[in-house]
């Protein structure tokens, strides 16, 4: 079992308490709601995007420290991605938060988004981590309906 | 100590008198095989008791036994093992009775649980009684399992489902719960204990309250059978219902009580072996109570199970257990609403077994990650109140609650564990 600072590292904490991005867009060209039934957990994410790229990505919502900080560290590494960019990042940060890549494996490559591979040691928060990607993915599907993690 | 012997009685009653001048927490914990886990390098700390409680040894050897002893069919076979099961099964309804305090065996009912019996009765008293326009009444403090069965019934009858309001300090407002009593209210469903506030309700005067205008009240026990004495008789509820894994007892298995009457005018629950009389294709004829609810082959070996866990209530006492658990709920108030920064949610007078709180700019599930590091197992979440989280304007809390084997050490660890909640995110 991990160490308790691997996973609320101090990037962590410090994202969890002055989220980026943390705001509504008015008039986004999609959005979509997140939520975690089993400890209520709800984020919406908003997104701007110029044709395949995302031009500008934010966040709304309530969660623990975890799901916030994944949050806000999601919208400063999407800028300026593509969707298959960040799909493709989804699926590498995912496979380190669920222990199945390491980190610093090359493969994972996952820039600052590395400090979440603690995550991986405490299987009851894998959900908290990826919430707001899983909305990400509902928003660039253009889901109406909301998603859950359940 | 208190090893409850197999036949109940004898040795129940000699321990209860024992302890009754001094609870002695550690002969009850030494009956816990459970409370001697190490988690995570910690002893374990168990304070997640409203969502199940551990089972004493005494549990687990009667299902033991029951399946190396007298495991068969109930209530069809001539053989002996058949008799001896049923004997077993029959038996456990008449510890549930005399538990309850209920008139007659029965009037018990066994279901999987707590759930399940309500949706029993919202599915046959229910649907019998409740039409279009008539209104069902619960409260602002309800679990969904005493939410969901009523709204499903409404939906289908186009009748109305009533939410008494509570207050800031998580207690049913009396007053606006009567002004809510009309012709149109064909039943009331109200927890006794609540789950994620502690709220203890006046079940009785409610039940009088209800009684006079002739509206019967479904008394959700889960949360309260394992903290306080029930005497559903003093009480003069219509329904009361309890998990049996909220009771020290096995999972699978929990009780409805019914008075008779009620119970004999209700139309079956499910279809099957065992709930009837006679059948021919044309026709049925059901099976008097309680058989008539019992279809299929029951959790023979839960109810044993919980029989046995009856019976180790019984040996300690519910006065005295509801009386330690009070004790532990009021050290643990004043040291955890001691710490700066923590609110406590649900402050009701009257409360039983339930710390729920909030530590200012922490969510509960990261308080609850933390403790879980030294051991500590509490609960965090809406914990299946969600309209209660929305009536104090959270989205979740962290719980600890409490049961008959805790102690004011481990209220003394939870407290530091909070204490180190607040460093981390310092």
């Amino acid at each position: 079992m991990g160490d308790l600072r691997d996973l609320y590292q101090e990037v962590i904490l410090e994202h969890s308490k002055a989220p980026r991005n943390y705001r509504e867009l008015k008039d986004p060209d999609r959005k979509a709601e997140g939520f975690n039934p089993l400890c209520g957990d709800h984020f919406t994410v908003y997104l701007q995007m110029q044709g395949d790229v995302i031009q500008d990505v934010v966040f709304q919502g309530s969660g623990c420290a975890i799901s916030k900080a994944s949050a806000s560290m999601m919208t400063q590494a999407l800028k300026g991605k593509t969707r298959h960019d960040a799909e493709e990042l989804f699926h590498r940060f995912h496979d380190v938060v669920t222990g199945h890549a390491p980190a610093n494996g090359t493969q994972a490559d996952l820039g600052k988004l590395a400090v979440f591979s603690g995550v991986s040691e405490f299987p009851t928060r894998v959900k908290c981590a990826t919430l707001a990607w899983h909305t990400l993915q509902a928003a660039l599907e253009g889901k109406q309906d909301a998603v859950s993690t359940e | 100590m208190p090893t409850v012997a197999r036949s109940p009685l004898d040795s129940g009653r000699a321990v209860a008198s024992e302890i009754a001048s001094g609870y002695d927490v550690e002969r009850v914990r030494a009956d816990f095989p459970i409370l001697r886990e190490k988690v995570r390098g910690h002893q374990l700390v168990y304070l997640d008791n409203a969502a199940t409680s551990q089972k004493p040894k005494a549990v687990m050897d009667a299902i033991v036994h029951y399946y190396e002893h007298d495991n068969a069919n109930i209530h069809r076979g001539v053989h002996y093992l058949s008799e001896r099961a049923t004997e077993e099964f029959e038996e456990a309804r008449k510890s549930v009775q005399s538990f309850l305090h209920a008139v007659r065996p029965s009037e018990i009912i066994f279901v999987r649980g707590a759930t399940e019996a309500i949706n029993l009765v919202a599915q046959t008293y229910g649907r019998t009684h409740v039409g279009a326009g008539d209104e069902v009444l619960i409260t602002a403090m309800e679990h969904h399992s005493n939410i969901v069965p009523w709204q499903m019934l409404c939906g289908e009858k186009r009748a109305q489902l009533r939410v008494a309001p509570i207050n800031d300090r998580g207690e049913l407002i009396l007053e606006e719960f009567e002004k809510l009593l009309s012709p149109k209210t064909k039943i009331i469903s109200i927890g006794h204990v609540s789950n994620a506030l502690g709220t203890v309700n006046p079940i009785a005067a409610i039940v009088r309250m209800a009684h006079a205008k002739n509206i019967p009240v479904l008394v959700d026990g889960a949360q309260a059978s394992p903290r306080v004495p029930v005497n559903v008789q003093e009480l003069d509820c219509d329904f009361y219902v309890f998990s049996g894994h909220k009771n020290y007892g096995p999972t699978g298995i929990g009780i409805l009580y019914g008075k008779a009457a009620l119970l004999d005018a209700m139309p079956p629950y499910q279809g099957g072996g065992d709930m009837i009389s006679s059948v021919t294709f044309e026709k049925t004829i059901y099976n008097k109570v309680p058989h008539k609810f019992e279809a299929g082959t029951p959790d023979m070996s839960g109810a044993v199970g919980l029989r046995a866990a009856l019976e180790y209530l019984n040996a300690l006492g519910m006065e005295n257990i509801a009386a330690y658990e009070h004790e532990l709920l009021v050290y643990a108030t004043e040291a955890v609403s001691a710490i700066p920064g923590v609110r406590l949610i649900g402050t009701a007078k009257e409360k039983a077994g339930v710390l729920s709180f909030v530590i200012e700019g922490i969510h509960p599930h990261d308080i609850g990650t933390i403790l879980d590091q030294d051991g500590i197992a509490i609960r965090t979440g809406h914990h299946c109140a969600q309209p209660v989280m929305a009536r104090f304007g959270i989205d979740a809390t962290a719980r600890a609650s409490f049961g008959l084997y805790n102690t004011k050490e481990e209220i003394d660890a939870l407290v530091r564990g909070i204490q180190k909640v607040q460093e981390v995110f310092a």
